[in-house]
C-alpha cells in the first residue's frame, strides 16, 4: 500500500516536470540524442549546412530571378522550401542556413562530408545504405516517359508498346532500374551521365524516349524541350519504391534529429503543403499500369 | 623493358644479379604493401573498392559489355591507320601545286590534336546529330567511333610523318631518277620503309586507342567502362570500375609487352645489319 501511494507520487511528480518543461517541439523526443541546436552534431557550430547538386530545377530548386533555377538559398522549390522548413523546425533562424555544392557522386564515398546533410533527390537504397545513411523518406516518386508526338511510342498505353523502343535515362536514377526490371525493352537503354545529355538525345532523335521521374518529366517538358509530350505516367510497381531520402555522412546523430523534426512537418501537414505547392501534377496523362 | 638485357657475363655475377634483383624487388613492394594494409582507412577503402562480393556481382556486366569496345577499338584503329597514312602523305607531298593540300592537312592535324577527346566526341556525338541533316546519321555509336578516328588519325598521321621523314634523302632522289613520279616513289619506296620505322610507334598508339574508345560512355553508349559507372551508382560500391580496369589491363599489358618484344628485336636486326 505504502508503495502504491509513493509510486502514483513519483508518477505525478513525473508528469508534473514533463508539462511544465520546455514546450520547444524539437526538445520533446521521447528517447535519443537531444535535439537542441546547441548539441547537434554540426559540421560548423550554430550553423545548419545544407548540401545540393551543382545544378539543380523545379520543381526541386527554383529561383525568384528570369532564370528560374538553382538558387535554394530563395527557399523556392520543393526540397529549398523543406530544408528551411526542416531548419526552423530544429531552431534554425533561416540567415543560419549555410548552402553547399556537391557532385551526386562524390558524397557516396565513406569519409568526413562538408555537410549536415544533402538534399538531391537521392533515392533510399539498402545497397547506399551500406556506405551513407538516409533519413526516412521526404518523397515518394513516380516514373514517366517523354517523347516527341511524331515518334510510335507516343501512343503507348501498355508496356508490351515499348519493346521496340530504345529508351535514354540518367545513370544513378531509379528510372534506370524501372526499365531495366519493368518495362524491359529488348534494345539496352542508353545511359546518360546528366538529364540534360539525355534531353539532348532525344531532341537529336537519338532515343525514342525518355525515362525520368514525373515532376522532372513535366519540367522538361515545359522548360527544355519545345514540342515533346509526358506520354504516359507508369503506375507497375518496381521491385523497390522509389523514396527520396536525405543524405548524411555514415552514423552521424544528427539524422535521428532530423527524423523527428521531418516527421512533426508530416504530422502537422507542412509537408503535404509544401508537395502541393511546388510539385502539382498536371492532371490527364495515360497511366501505363501494365 | 622488364629484363634489360646484358652482355653475356661469368655465371657467378649472373647468380648475384638476380639475388639482387629478388631482394629489391620484394623489399620495395612489401613497404608499399605494408604501407597501403596498414592505413586506417584501409578496411573501409577495401570494402568500397576491393569487394569480392561485387566483383562477382559486376564483372559479367562490364565483361558484356566490354566487348563493345573492342570492337570500337578495331573498327576505329583500321580507320585511323588508313586515314593517318593518307594524311602523312598528302603532307609529305612536295611542290608549289600541293599547296592547299599541305595546309588543309597542317589545319585539319592542329584542330585535331589541340582538342580534348572528351570534347571532340560531346561536339560531334551530340552536335552533329542536332543539325538534322538528311541522310546523316545521328548514332551516338556512330559519331563516338567518328570522334575517335578524327582525333586519333592526326596523331597517327604524325607518327607516319616522322618515319616518312626518316629515310633517307637519297631514296625519294634514286625513286625520282628512276622515272617514278612523286605519289609513286612515295608509296612504293618512301612509305614501305617509313612505316617499318614507325610500328613501335603505332602500337603505342594501339594502347592508347584501346583505353580512349571507353570515353564514348557520355554519348550514352553501353560499354564496359559505362556498365561499371552504372553498377557503382547503384550501388554506391567502386569496385565495378577496378573490374572494369582489370580488362582494360588485359587487353593492354599484352600489347604494350608486345610492342616492347618487337622493338627489341628491331634494334637487334638493325644492329646486325650496320654490322
Amino acid at each position: 500500500m505504502k508503495w502504491r501511494v509513493l509510486s502514483a507520487l513519483l508518477l505525478a511528480m513525473a508528469l508534473v516536470t514533463a508539462a511544465c518543461g520546455d514546450d520547444d517541439a524539437a526538445t520533446t523526443t521521447a528517447a535519443g540524442p537531444s535535439c537542441e541546436v546547441a548539441d547537434l552534431n554540426l559540421v560548423t557550430p550554430g550553423q545548419l549546412t545544407v548540401a545540393t547538386g551543382e545544378l539543380i530545377f523545379p520543381p526541386w530548386v527554383g529561383s525568384p530571378d528570369g532564370e528560374g533555377f538553382d538558387d535554394p538559398a530563395s527557399g523556392i522549390g520543393f526540397e529549398a522550401a523543406l530544408a528551411y522548413e526542416l531548419a526552423a523546425e530544429l531552431g534554425f533562424t533561416p540567415e543560419q542556413v549555410v548552402w553547399v555544392r556537391t557532385g551526386f557522386d562524390e558524397v557516396i564515398t565513406t569519409g568526413d562530408k562538408n555537410f549536415d546533410f544533402n538534399i538531391q533527390q537521392y533515392t533510399i537504397s539498402a545497397d547506399r545504405d551500406a556506405v551513407v545513411d538516409f533519413s526516412d523518406p521526404y518523397y515518394s516518386n513516380a516514373q514517366a516517359l517523354v517523347a516527341f508526338p511524331d515518334n510510335a511510342i507516343a501512343g503507348a498505353t501498355t508496356l508490351a508498346d515499348l519493346k521496340d523502343a530504345k529508351l535514354g535515362v540518367q545513370v544513378g536514377t531509379t528510372s534506370l532500374d524501372y526499365i531495366d526490371e519493368v518495362i524491359q525493352p529488348d534494345a539496352a537503354a542508353a545511359v546518360y551521365e546528366t538529364t540534360v545529355d539525355a534531353t539532348t538525345a532525344l531532341m537529336n532523335r537519338q532515343i525514342d524516349g525518355l525515362v525520368v521521374d514525373l515532376y522532372t518529366a513535366y519540367y522538361i517538358v515545359g522548360a527544355e524541350l519545345e514540342g515533346a509530350i509526358v506520354v504516359a505516367e507508369f503506375a507497375a510497381p518496381a521491385a523497390e519504391p522509389d523514396e527520396f531520402g536525405m543524405l548524411f555522412e555514415e552514423g552521424n546523430p544528427l539524422r535521428e534529429c532530423v527524423n523527428v523534426a521531418l516527421a512533426a512537418l508530416s504530422g502537422d501537414g507542412t509537408l503535404a503543403a509544401l508537395e502541393d505547392e511546388w510539385l502539382v501534377a498536371a492532371g490527364g496523362v495515360t497511366v501505363i499500369s501494365e | 623493358m622488364l629484363w634489360p638485357r646484358r652482355s653475356p657475363r661469368s655465371s657467378e655475377e649472373g647468380a648475384r644479379g638476380s639475388l639482387v634483383a629478388v631482394v629489391s624487388t620484394v623489399v620495395v613492394f612489401g613497404v608499399l604493401a605494408a604501407l597501403v594494409l596498414s592505413s586506417e582507412a584501409w578496411p573501409a577503402v577495401q570494402r568500397q573498392f576491393f569487394s569480392w562480393t561485387h566483383f562477382k556481382a559486376s564483372f559479367p556486366k562490364v565483361l558484356g559489355a566490354f566487348w563493345l569496345d573492342i570492337k570500337m577499338f578495331l573498327v576505329a584503329e583500321i580507320l585511323i591507320l588508313v586515314i593517318g597514312l593518307a594524311v602523312a602523305m598528302a603532307r609529305s607531298l612536295r611542290g608549289p601545286a600541293f599547296l592547299p593540300l599541305r595546309i588543309l592537312t597542317i589545319g585539319y592535324i592542329d584542330l585535331a590534336r589541340g582538342l580534348p577527346l572528351l570534347l571532340l566526341i560531346l561536339l560531334m556525338g551530340f552536335g552533329i546529330p542536332a543539325l538534322q541533316l538528311p541522310g546523316v546519321p545521328n548514332s551516338a555509336l556512330f559519331w563516338g567511333i567518328a570522334a575517335l578516328v578524327f582525333s586519333y588519325a592526326a596523331y597517327t598521321a604524325e607518327v607516319y610523318r616522322a618515319g616518312i621523314d626518316s629515310v633517307h634523302e637519297s631514296q625519294r632522289m634514286s625513286a625520282r631518277s628512276i622515272g617514278l613520279t612523286q605519289t609513286q616513289s612515295l608509296w612504293h619506296v618512301i612509305v614501305p620503309q617509313a612505316v617499318r620505322n614507325v610500328v613501335p610507334a603505332l602500337l603505342n598508339g594501339f594502347v592508347s586507342l584501346q583505353k580512349d574508345v571507353a570515353l564514348v560512355f557520355v554519348l550514352g553508349v553501353r560499354e564496359g567502362l559505362r556498365e561499371a559507372d552504372i553498377y557503382n551508382a547503384r550501388t554506391f560500391n567502386y569496385t565495378s570500375y577496378i573490374a572494369a580496369a582489370v580488362l582494360f589491363l588485359a587487353v593492354s599489358v599484352p600489347v604494350a609487352r608486345f610492342t616492347d618484344w618487337y622493338t627489341e628485336r628491331d634494334r637487334r636486326r638493325m644492329q646486325a645489319m650496320s654490322t
